[in-house]
């Protein structure tokens, strides 16, 4: 790890952005200051202070509170969209790379398809259908993430089926599952890991915007995107309302990007060799 | 015991407009313990042809004629029995052994792959047998090799545990794709030695691809001449070598550095380049670049015809070629 880290400014920042907001979560599921959707009107709009850290909104919650619980459905979001899209991504693609001819061609046209809808916009079809919430945003979200995971496999599988070793594993004997597991799969890993923090954090930034049209985590779970829409109606009182969800988010998405490149950078053969 | 025979083998690929014909008719047997070499320049077909005898030809290709190996038709089997003779009866040896090997996966691992899969074997006995393998093909520290990961191994060490890894399970026939193409000279003898050496003692059959006729003429009992997707000449390798009835062959023979030359002197070259498989029209691919080029050479295909001792030559003057050399 050590050597991974070193003189990987973006590697670094992005794991200790990434790891903040992980901890977040984790504290936020034992203690929050208040409970976050505890409505307190008389200190309405209060500014920030000993007692409420970063103020009170306008039904008098605690702001603190909220952020931090609110991280949990930003990763949940995240880490499920994500796992959807690895799951069937990484099953296509696989699939489409042993297969070649007429499989191949079809899985990619089908993900061409569904890539051509932005995430956005099918969430929020796939929500106006089949009602607002949180399981139908990363129903949506992941769905979305499937393509961009099939088409990354698939390319990456066909170089790697394309090495000797793949050849040769066959040329002894062993199957396409036993093939994908043992050759393909640990050499197209860092592809998926990098590709999956990036997904990571599109998904959060996609539940954002659902909960902030209303279309994400509904009232009371405490959400980012929710607290950037209540912060509206009182934007011109208390505009830092909006400002701290919409910092956590940015941050958060950040530091995911920053993990994401600076993996990418970390598990290039290549490149390691040359620090090394 | 003829423990292979191959018969107007055949391997299409489609391609934009129709299918090219990558190996072209194909013909050649092998007893037990014989060794063949196939010689060809670059893009002759030398490797699809061994792929195509494994079963292992590219997924959209097509392949014809009639493969029998230890009396069975593998041409057509399905691909459960085939993965149970690949790895088992028939090993393959790949001409790069860095990329052969799985970079992350540690030596001994990968030798002991095959007998994990045909023998049954636990993955500790495997592991054992794996080091009495890596011993058995000469590695200077078998231990040191199984525990190691590819990179971490010379080249010639690399090959030699592609060896290993081949031979596990007592293959009846062993394909070599151009072993020593990418090791140096002298590490090349000693791969190509330790080849001779287990054949003599296992009886395995070789068949050992190569674009260098010098290779061939020492390692094999007889040889096979591949252009253009065609098998232009076969037989006993003395015969085809002292007397060959093909042109193309007599080329390449020309080509090589005469023993006693004087330094300096230039080598004898085939003028043109071999053609690229969709150029190859209905006649003989040598057509274009031979001296003894006829109308006909340019129309048809040229037959095989069969001469003594199991020399065969595809060419329309092979009779004529009889004492020219
Ligand atoms: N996977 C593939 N798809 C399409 N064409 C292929 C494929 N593999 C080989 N070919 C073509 O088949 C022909 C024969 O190739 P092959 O690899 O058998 O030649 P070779 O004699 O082994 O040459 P070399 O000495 O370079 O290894 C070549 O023209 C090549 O371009
Ligand atoms: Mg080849």
């Amino acid at each position: 790890m050590r050597v991974l880290l070193r003189g990987n400014f973006s590697l670094w920042l992005g794991a200790v952005l990434t790891g903040a907001l992980l901890l977040m979560a984790a504290v936020s599921l034992v203690w929050t200051p208040y409970p976050p959707a505890a409505i307190d009107i008389p200190h309405k709009l209060a500014p920030p202070s000993l007692a409420h850290w970063f103020g009170a909104d306008a039904l008098g919650r605690d702001v603190a509170s909220q952020i931090l619980a609110g991280s949990r459905v930003s990763i949940l979001v995240g880490v499920v969209a994500v796992g959807i899209g690895l799951l069937f991504g990484v099953a296509l693609g696989l699939f489409a790379a042993f297969r070649k001819g007429v499989a191949e061609d079809a899985i990619m046209k089908a993900c061409d398809f569904v890539f051509a809808f932005p995430a956005l916009l099918s969430a929020i079809m796939l929500t106006s259908a089949f009602g607002p919430g949180v399981v139908n945003a990363i129903v949506a979200i992941g769905v979305a993430n499937v393509p961009i995971i099939a088409k990354l496999t698939r390319a990456t599988a066909n170089s790697a089926l394309a090495r000797e070793y793949a050849l040769a594993a066959r040329a002894s004997g062993r199957g396409p599952v036993a093939i994908a597991f043992d050759h393909v799969l640990p050499n197209i890993a860092p592809a998926l890991i990098v590709q999956a923090t990036i997904q990571f954090a599109i998904a959060i930034l996609a539940e954002a915007a659902l909960s902030y049209l209303g279309l994400g985590a509904q009232p009371p779970q405490p959400s980012w995107g929710r607290m950037l829409s209540d912060a509206q109606t009182v934007l011109y009182n208390a505009p830092r309302l909006a400002i701290y969800p919409g910092a956590a988010i940015a941050l958060s998405v950040l530091g995911l990007n920053l993990l994401g490149d600076g993996l990418r950078d970390a598990l290039d053969p290549k490149l390691r060799a040359r620090r090394s | 015991m003829t423990l292979l025979a191959v018969e107007d083998l055949t391997v299409d690929l489609p391609a934009a407009d129709r299918a090219v014909r990558l190996v072209d008719g194909a013909t050649f047997r092998l007893r037990a313990g014989e060794s063949l070499g196939v010689v060809g320049e670059s893009g002759s077909g030398k490797t699809m042809t061994a792929l195509a005898l494994m079963g292992l030809q590219p997924p959209l290709a097509r392949v014809g004629g009639s493969i029998r190996f230890e009396g069975r038709e593998l041409v057509g089997l399905d691909e459960d029995a085939m993965r149970r003779i690949r790895g088992d009866r028939i090993a393959m040896i790949f001409q790069e052994p860095m990329t052969a090997l799985n970079p992350l996966v540690r030596v001994g691992a990968q030798v002991a792959e095959p007998l994990v899969l045909h023998r049954g074997m636990s993955r500790r006995a495997a592991g054992a047998e794996a080091a009495r393998l890596l011993a058995h093909v000469r590695l200077a520290d078998p231990e040191r090799a199984a525990r190691a990961y590819p990179f971490e191994l010379s080249g010639g060490e690399r090959q030699r545990a592609m060896i290993a890894m081949a031979i596990g399970c007592s293959p009846r026939l062993v394909i070599a794709d151009e072993p020593t193409t990418a090791l140096d000279v002298t590490v090349q003898a000693r791969i190509l030695a330790l080849l001779d050496g287990l054949r003599a003692e296992s009886g395995m059959a070789l068949i050992l691809v190569s674009h260098d006729l010098a290779v061939v003429a020492g390692h094999c009992d007889r040889v096979a001449v591949m252009y253009g997707g065609l098998i232009l000449e076969s037989g006993p390798t003395d015969v085809v070598l002292r007397r060959s009835r093909n042109p193309y062959t007599r080329a390449l023979l020309e080509a090589r550095p005469e023993p006693g030359a004087p330094r300096g002197a230039r080598l004898k070259t085939i003028p043109g380049s071999p053609p690229h498989h969709r150029d190859v029209g209905p006649g003989c691919p040598f057509a274009g670049r031979c001296a003894l080029t006829l109308d006909v050479c340019r129309s048809a295909r040229p037959p095989a015809i069969a001469f003594a001792a199991g020399h065969v030559s595809r060419c329309f003057r092979a009779a004529e070629l009889e004492d020219a050399a």
